[in-house]
């Protein structure tokens, strides 16, 4: 236990005098946390609209103010042609046109019916339907103002008896930023800790300081646990000081326990660090590392249900999603900030990523070699 | 029957690399306390062969006994009695003199205060007292050899094993650097040092030389020259290289 110590001292050493680390722990979870938290929104503000009213009527007008009136739509321009308009789709100056044909007002006093068209870029499929979910809900928002006007029926709200009134749990005003940030915290402390600890060890295998130390009496646990301690307390600060971001500057809810939270992230690093303990073992050089835990952060990353739900995925990505340690992650440090779940609403989680953590740990220790 | 009088012992060793014969069959013993040359041209196989005496590599098969323990069963009690400096740089370069000494005395499981003393005692020795907090990285090679071996030998093994210990150094560090392998053979402790050097096999007690996997000639220096008539370790060397 002394010769952990010895390394403990040793890597804390190195961590606080190389002139990139400093600002590494610090630097890139203020820039992370500020920039991507504002950036990665899905909200859609300003939605950019060419109107084509081949009608011009009062009741197309009515439409158009309908729209003009709402906050997320700016409307860039009005003709008759809808060529004109799928120009300016082409060439990026609108997102979506909507197209009124002619007799739209007269086919709806006369047959009760009538057509709008929208043509929307399609070019980013989230934005597309999103655009398309939205003006749906102003269109039919008009027509129910519409039927009150025609029918002059006082008791209008039995045409419409089941009122659907929709409360957000946990974030009630389904505020991005508090889902976005403590997910965002989840890749941050995970890259900082797996990349570190992956690095530490392939440096020193190029270095070759690495065959000094197998040629000691150090046992495999030692050097592992060595390795694996300094990165871990990194990245457990990381978290604190993200949170800490999260709290002061979006004013992100912590409903549960934090010492819940620290306790399952412990058990979540321990996982990855052990994955990047392995990738060590089996590079040779830090350019491998960089590859090999690239690749396996991406597909994780993205698979981890940080933009999209898992639950949406095909049911094969939600079976590969159980080696995937972020998507435990994911989940739990969402439940614990927003829902404030307790250790038997996580227990699952808990207790698969510590047999994931059990068997990666044991892997490296198998897997490093006291060889040159 | 373990034979006391020898520390190394070394039975028909072979290491292949596939169908790469590094070690040739191998046998030889180093005495306690002697300064034991081990030379060849590059390529020869004695890095390959260091590596397995210091628990590094496997050998392919044969019997190899270091301080009286079997390297293929006991190879944490082997590595506990012997140092090694490596033909690469071994130190931390972005840890002092100082650090280094303490980190590599600690995973040793030497007691604080042994490290403590024999620290100060050591740089006392090396004159370094003034540059015992300087990184690594900012000393001129010759000095960090000089570190780099007595790391190798502060947990006082039973052998040290030196891999080209002095390439690249200047004539006058090389002198202090052998004034350093007598006084640590002086201690007690057994030299196996790798050389390219003809003039440093004159200094050992015995020499093997090494050529394409093979011990081609093992003895004094005295004898060795003898043996192929030569007047110098350089001319018996090229010998042979040539004799194939």
């Amino acid at each position: 236990m002394r010769k952990i110590k010895f390394i403990l001292q040793k890597e804390f050493i190195q961590v606080f005098r190389n002139k990139t680390m400093l600002p590494m722990i610090f630097g890139v979870p203020i820039i992370q946390l500020v920039v991507l938290v504002h950036a990665a929104t899905l909200e859609m503000k300003s939605i950019d609209m060419y109107v084509v009213d081949k009608d011009l009527s009062s009741l197309s007008h009515k439409l158009i103010n309908k729209f003009e009136g709402s906050p997320f739509y700016n409307i860039s321009g009005v003709s008759f042609s809808i060529d004109e308009a799928n120009e300016t789709i082409e060439k990026n100056r609108a997102d979506f046109v909507m197209h009124i044909p002619y007799g739209f007002e007269r086919d709806l006093i006369r047959e009760n019916v009538t057509q709008v068209q929208l043509l929307i870029d399609g070019i980013n499929g989230t934005a597309a339907s999103l655009i398309n979910a939205y003006s749906i809900s102003v269109i039919s928002d008009f027509n129910r103002n519409i039927i009150v006007d025609l029918t002059k029926m006082p008791d209008i709200k039995d045409l419409n008896p089941i009122a659907v009134e929709t409360s957000y749990w946990y974030n009630p005003e389904l505020n991005y930023k508090t889902y976005m940030l403590p997910g965002i915290l989840v890749i941050l402390v995970t890259i900082i800790s797996m990349f570190l600890a992956a690095m530490n060890i392939v440096r020193e295998k190029e270095i070759g300081t690495i065959e000094q130390l197998n040629v000691t009496p150090i046992k495999k646990f030692e050097f592992i646990i060595g390795k694996l301690v300094p990165f871990l307390i990194i990245a457990l600060f990381e978290l604190a000081f993200g949170l800490v971001i999260g709290k002061v500057f979006f004013h992100i809810p912590i409903v549960g326990s934090l010492w819940l939270l620290f306790g399952f992230t412990t058990v979540y690093l321990l996982t990855v660090l052990g994955i990047g303990l392995f990738i060590s073992t089996i590079s040779s050089t830090q350019q491998q590392v960089m590859f090999i835990s690239f690749f396996f952060m991406l597909v994780f990353i993205l698979m981890s249900g940080i933009f999209t739900p898992t639950e949406s995925m095909p049911v094969w990505a939600q079976k590969v999603n159980i080696i995937n340690p972020f998507y435990y992650f994911m989940r739990v440090i969402r439940m614990i900030l927003l829902k404030g779940s307790e250790f038997r609403d996580i227990s699952h989680e808990f207790f698969s990523l510590l047999i994931y953590a059990t068997i990666m740990l044991s892997l490296s220790v198998w897997r490093y070699r006291k060889v040159a | 029957m373990e034979n006391h009088e020898n520390i190394i012992e070394v039975r028909n060793l072979v290491k292949k690399f596939g169908s790469f014969i590094a070690n040739d069959n191998l046998t030889f013993n180093v005495k306690r306390g002697e300064i034991f040359g081990f030379l060849g041209a590059n390529g020869a196989g004695k890095t390959t062969a260091i590596k397995i005496l210091s628990g590094l590599s496997f050998p392919t098969s044969g019997e190899v006994k270091v301080a009286g323990f079997d390297v293929y069963k006991e190879r944490e009690k082997v590595k506990k009695n012997i140092g090694y400096m490596s033909q690469k740089f071994s130190l931390y370069e972005d840890l002092t003199v100082r650090e280094n000494i303490r980190f590599y005395g600690g995973i040793y499981g030497l007691s604080n205060k042994y490290i403590k003393e024999k620290t100060e005692s050591l740089l006392e020795r090396l004159k370094m007292n003034d540059i015992q907090n300087s990184l690594i990285s900012s000393l001129p090679l010759g000095w960090k050899q000089k570190i780099a071996f007595s790391v190798a030998i502060f947990h006082n093994p039973k052998i040290v094993f030196l891999d080209e210990p002095t390439g690249g150094v200047d004539p006058v560090t090389r002198r202090d650097f052998w004034e350093m392998i007598y006084e640590t053979s002086d201690s007690g402790i057994t030299v196996f040092v790798t050389t390219h050097y003809m003039d440093e096999a004159e200094y050992c007690d015995r020499v093997s030389i090494m050529d394409q996997g093979r011990i081609e000639g093992l003895d004094t220096p005295e004898e060795l020259k003898k043996q192929f008539e030569a007047k110098n370790m350089d001319e018996v060397f090229i010998k042979i290289a040539r004799k194939q």
